[in-house]
């Protein structure tokens, strides 16, 4: 039996597998994509788990994903369309709430009617977060330099580095180094007074980390919700109508429209290494596929200890992987209702239901919510990032009924003694007694809710341990370091062998930068001509 | 009357003593003025209890030998300086036997031998970054652009040293460990929860941070970095005296008893001091060795500073969350599985690191912690003359107790006393009953008795963005102040904490180079 022979074989279709096999397809290589599940998409889909509602069942919004790619692949002709979100909230426990607002005169209204010294900070706060957006946003399409190699093209890269910061001032470049080191408590601090406008900006930069919000590293977290763009607005945040799958459906169109092909229910179980050099993989029903290129969309725990063979990879980079941080700390509820919830804290017909809201008022709340998770409890008062997308997109619940979108931080990875579906279910009524207490309806209006904690997202998307950004971005697993020193350039340890998802650099979120990065650099290697789009330059 | 010096250094700590010694041997004529009653800080000795019987060796029990340079350049062996015994750290657990941890060595009941065998290692690679990071710590802080003489020189030394002098591999290690916590590289590297924990703690201790805190593998790599010239031993008091005999010997004027109420300034520029009683005194540099804090927002005040940088200061974290307790004891203390000879060494009460972070849980909310850790010396063992024949002194360092605890020291203190002695009869049975005096300095009281901002050890939190060049804050880490000649040189200064003398040489260097001295 022959095996079939493809150029390049890309192993899951997460947003970043099928970004990655676009580019590759784009620039002519027969391209596979191989997924284990019957869906594609990952973590990025939309799926119907209660009749007539589709639920963005893991990633939820759509704000980091790169323009560049978005024109480079001409996602909106496959379908892809992004709503901007524009509105933010906290309750307050006292029955009032803090609103943030598109509009930047009804934003600071809201913001001098809980303190006025605040409002005039706001103005300096916002300058100041935008700067390093403008500056961060040029490296994330870039293969970030090897401090230990000595080639010249690291040299070219630290100096390319060394020169966007010495555009900087002095004292500017000692307020990123702050920016970058402190936790987002601390930073807000700098600026704001009031509990609540600090609880709120604060709660973002703990989604998905194992980090409070007095933990050094957090504040630069902020970024994530500045450095989006909806259509050239830097900092909006958006809904992709139809859901997140169509974020992957727009990504996996452009790359069947360049002539790739995607194989569901086709499970990897090895990637097939002679010579030092990978040559394809073998399935889990035992069929092999020939690639001169095999790229890992997996997390780079699961690429190294699950579908490598232990003495293809060295022992130096094995242990890396086992000792990959990648814990989770989240869990999701995805909620099918019967009508729209009430708030009677909000003014009739508010704008702020639109968006974002969280139920946590004060840093100390916030961070007693991760003092449970560092004993491996769930937060008995967690922070919530709850949405009902539906009253934007219609196409998510039957007409008069919505869907409601809860991110929950913090749900350890395993509780005491392990999770039990009995486990997961007080999680879950624990997160929706929170949300009952400032909606009096709630309760009743729920049809079905869908329970996610680490646990379902391991076992269902294969993210390890439940981490949605295929793991942590703390400092040890930034830039050069991630996922291991010596390995950021996307290139395994064999050759032929790259990896491509969030494990890499910039890291996770539906971004698509880290497949984008990957393709460069396979290309570079075949010398093919290059597809990947050059970052924007600032505006 | 006003009386004119070159120099005037205020608090004569360690730091203050160090740096008014190299300005007079430097030739500048130096007033060193202190607000308490004697020298040396928070490393003089004290006494306490009835009749003042007993007596401990300062707020900083634990002492490890500063640099030769600092040694020679003061003189300080011919002014009797001597570093006692290096001593084991003995790290106790409830229900197992306590480990042993010395320099290159740890044995214990149940411990396995990877971790045996892991721990010289362990201890070799961290002391190693520590080194690399060596060029940082010894001189001032470079700045990053517009580069002041010798910044190139350090910046240079500092990446050769992480990338030639640790070669390729071990580099990408001190890469990807600088910026994070300490657990997660225990974690990595050991087993044993006990030897995991007294690791942390040493890492953690004096810091408002857990061991899970990002940036811990750094505070603890400064104190390793404190270490590099002998291990820790008790301390005795030989320092704070030779500094000071040193200091006299060079022509210092130490004043002892005379708090600086202000800095004089005139048209941005510092002229003097004026002292609590009014009198003042001339100078052409001013050095504060006290808390930044202080100097900035007490003895300059904001409305002589921009307000943006007054704003900055006062945004510098640093509230302690150790309390001390010195106990006089009516005999020698009995720790379970601790032999009397062990207690000549520094005992640890920080069973797991799950609960030194829980400890720390509680001082993030104003409580104290319900189970604290402990770090436990008997000074007396070392020298006798510290406590009244056949007694003996316990000196104790209590984490974590929050500055500003729930309710205030004032009213919750007794209770909480209470708390820890019984906690701490949890491993010393009976100790409550040999307990003949006490006293117990929480970080309020360390506030109060030792000028320290919010009774912190280090005079500002020692995290990653109080560090090197932001430490205390940018605009005045090399030392200078945007105040003309009003120079810095406390532990609140880079390198930070730990009675090492670094912030108050580099302080002087500064000042000595800069030529504000002539």
């Amino acid at each position: 039996m022959t095996a079939k022979s493809y150029d390049a074989i890309v192993i899951g279709a997460g947003h970043n597998g099928l970004t990655n096999a676009a580019f590759l397809a784009k620039a002519g290589l027969r391209t596979l994509v191989l997924e284990k599940n019957d869906y594609t998409g990952g973590a990025t889909v939309s799926r119907e788990l209660h009749e007539g509602w589709k639920y963005s069942n893991c990633s939820y919004v759509c704000s980091l994903f790169r323009p560049e790619i978005y024109n480079a692949l001409d996602l909106g002709r496959h379908g892809l369309k992004v709503i901007p979100l524009t509105a933010s909230m906290t309750f307050k426990q006292n029955g009032d709430y803090f609103g943030s607002y598109h509009d930047a005169h009804v934003r600071r209204r809201e913001l001098m009617r809980h303190n006025l010294r605040d409002a005039d900070a706001a103005v300096r706060f916002d300058a100041d977060v935008m700067r390093w957006c403008r500056l961060i946003r040029g490296f994330l399409l870039r293969t970030p330099p090897d401090p230990g190699a000595l080639r010249p093209r690291d040299a070219f890269e630290f100096a390319h580095l060394l020169k966007k910061f010495y555009e900087l001032s002095e004292n500017q470049l000692y307020e990123f180094i702050r920016f970058f080191t402190m936790s987002i408590a601390e930073y807000l601090e700098n600026y704001f007074e009031d509990e609540t406008i600090l609880a709120h900006y604060s709660g973002g930069s703990i989604i998905g980390t194992g980090l409070g919000v007095y933990s050094p590293g957090t504040a630069y977290v902020l970024l994530h919700h500045a450095m989006g763009d909806v259509d050239g607005n830097i900092g909006a945040w958006g809904f992709a109508r139809g859901g997140m799958g169509a974020v992957s459906g727009a990504i996996a169109g452009a790359f069947l429209a360049h002539g790739g092909e995607i194989r569901n229910d086709a499970e990897v179980a090895q990637i097939l290494v002679s010579g030092n050099r990978a040559t394809g993989v073998r399935l889990t029903s035992g069929e092999e596929l020939m690639a001169k290129v095999v790229v890992s969309n997996l997390d780079a725990r699961r690429t190294f200890t699950k579908i490598m063979d232990e003495n293809d990879v060295p022992p130096s980079l094995l242990e890396r992987a086992r000792n990959f941080k990648i814990r989770g700390s989240s869990g999701k509820l995805n909620i099918a209702l019967d009508g729209m919830p009430s708030f009677p804290a909000l003014p009739e017909d508010s704008p702020l239901t639109l968006g974002h809201m969280h139920f946590t008022d004060t840093l100390e709340r916030l961070e007693r919510a991760y003092d449970d998770w560092k004993d491996d409890r769930w937060s008995a008062d967690p922070y919530t990032d709850t949405l009902i997308p539906s009253q934007y997109d219609p196409t998510l619940a039957p007409p008069g009924k919505h869907m409601m979108s809860v991110f929950v931080q913090y749900c350890p990875v395993e509780p005491e003694g392990g999770w039990t579906d009995e486990k997961r279910d007080q999680f879950g009524q624990v997160v929706i007694d929170q949300i009952a207490d400032y909606s009096p309806d709630f309760r009743e209006l729920i049809l079905h809710a869908e329970i996610r904690t680490p646990r379902e997202l391991e076992d269902e998307v294969g993210l390890t341990e439940g981490n949605i950004f295929q793991g942590e971005l703390t400092f040890d697993q930034l830039l050069f370091n991630r996922p291991f020193p010596g390995y950021a350039q996307y290139r395994g340890p064999v050759k032929g062998m790259y990896m491509c998802g969030s494990s890499t650099h910039p890291g996770g979120g539906v971004m698509g930068a880290p497949g984008t990065n990957a393709a460069r650099e396979i290309l570079r290697d075949l010398r093919r001509p290059d597809t990947t789009p050059e970052a924007f330059s600032d505006d | 009357m006003t009386e004119r010096y070159d120099a005037i250094v205020i608090g004569a700590g360690h730091n203050g003593l160090v740096c008014a010694g190299y300005l007079a041997r430097a030739g500048m004529r130096v007033v060193l003025c202190e607000a308490s009653t004697a020298v040396g800080g928070m490393a003089a000795g004290r006494r306490f209890g009835d009749g003042e019987r007993y007596g401990v060796p300062g707020l900083a029990h634990l002492h490890c030998p500063v640099g030769k340079t600092l040694c020679n350049d003061l003189k300080l062996d011919d002014f009797g300086y001597s570093v006692g015994e290096p001593i084991d750290t003995i790290a106790l657990a409830p229900d197992a036997a306590p480990l042993v941890l010395g320099v290159d060595s740890v044995k214990g009941d149940a411990l396995n031998d990877a971790d045996i065998a892991a721990y010289p290692q362990f201890r070799r690679r961290y002391a190693g970054f520590a080194a690399a990071l060596a060029p940082l710590f010894e001189t001032k802080p470079p700045r990053l652009k517009n580069l002041a003489t010798g910044d190139l020189s350090t910046l240079t030394k500092l990446g050769w040293k992480i990338r030639f002098g640790l070669g390729r591999d071990i580099m990408y290690e001190f890469l990807r460990v600088a910026a994070i916590n300490i657990h997660d590289v225990l974690n990595e590297a050991f087993d044993d929860e006990r030897l995991k924990a007294a690791i942390a703690l040493d890492a953690v201790l004096g810091s408002a941070m857990g061991p899970r805190t990002p940036g811990t593998v750094l505070t603890w790599l400064q104190r390793l970095h404190g270490e590099r010239h002998g291990a820790i031993a008790m301390s005795n008091g030989t320092l704070v005296a030779a500094l000071a005999q040193s200091a006299e010997a060079a022509g210092v004027t130490i004043r002892p008893g005379c708090p600086v109420e202000r800095v004089l300034i005139d048209d941005d520029r510092a002229t003097g001091v004026m002292l609590a009683g009014g009198e003042t005194l001339e100078a052409g540099i001013v050095v504060s060795g006290i808390d930044p804090r202080a100097t900035f927002l007490q003895l300059v005040g904001a409305p002589q500073l921009d307000t943006m940088f007054a704003n900055r200061v006062r945004q510098i974290r640093g509230a302690g969350v150790v309390g001390k307790l010195h106990l006089g004891l009516e005999g020698l203390p009995e720790f379970s599985g601790v032999d009397a000879s062990q207690l000549r060494q520094r005992l640890l009460i920080a069973p797991t690191m799950r609960h030194v972070e829980r400890a720390f849980n509680c001082s993030k909310y104003g409580e104290c912690a319900e189970h604290p850790v402990f770090e436990i010396t008997v000074p007396s063992l070392a020298d006798p003359s510290l406590a009244p024949e056949g007694r003996h002194v316990m000196s104790v360092n209590v984490a974590y107790l929050p500055f500003d605890v729930k309710g205030g020291w004032q009213e919750n203190k007794a209770a909480i006393v209470r708390h820890i002695l019984a906690e701490l009869a949890t491993y010393a049975p009976g100790i409550e009953s040999q307990v003949s005096d006490h006293e117990f300095l929480s970080p309020a009281d360390i506030e109060r008795e030792y000028g320290a901002v919010q009774g912190h050890w280090h005079h500002g939190e020692l995290s990653i963005h109080q560090s090197f060049m932001l430490r205390p804050l940018y605009g005045a880490a090399q030392y200078d102040t945007p105040v003309e000649q009003l120079y810095l040189c406390s532990a609140g200064c880079h390198p930070g904490g730990g009675v090492t003398g670094l912030a108050g040489r580099n302080a002087a260097k500064r000042i000595l180079e800069s030529g504000a001295a002539s």
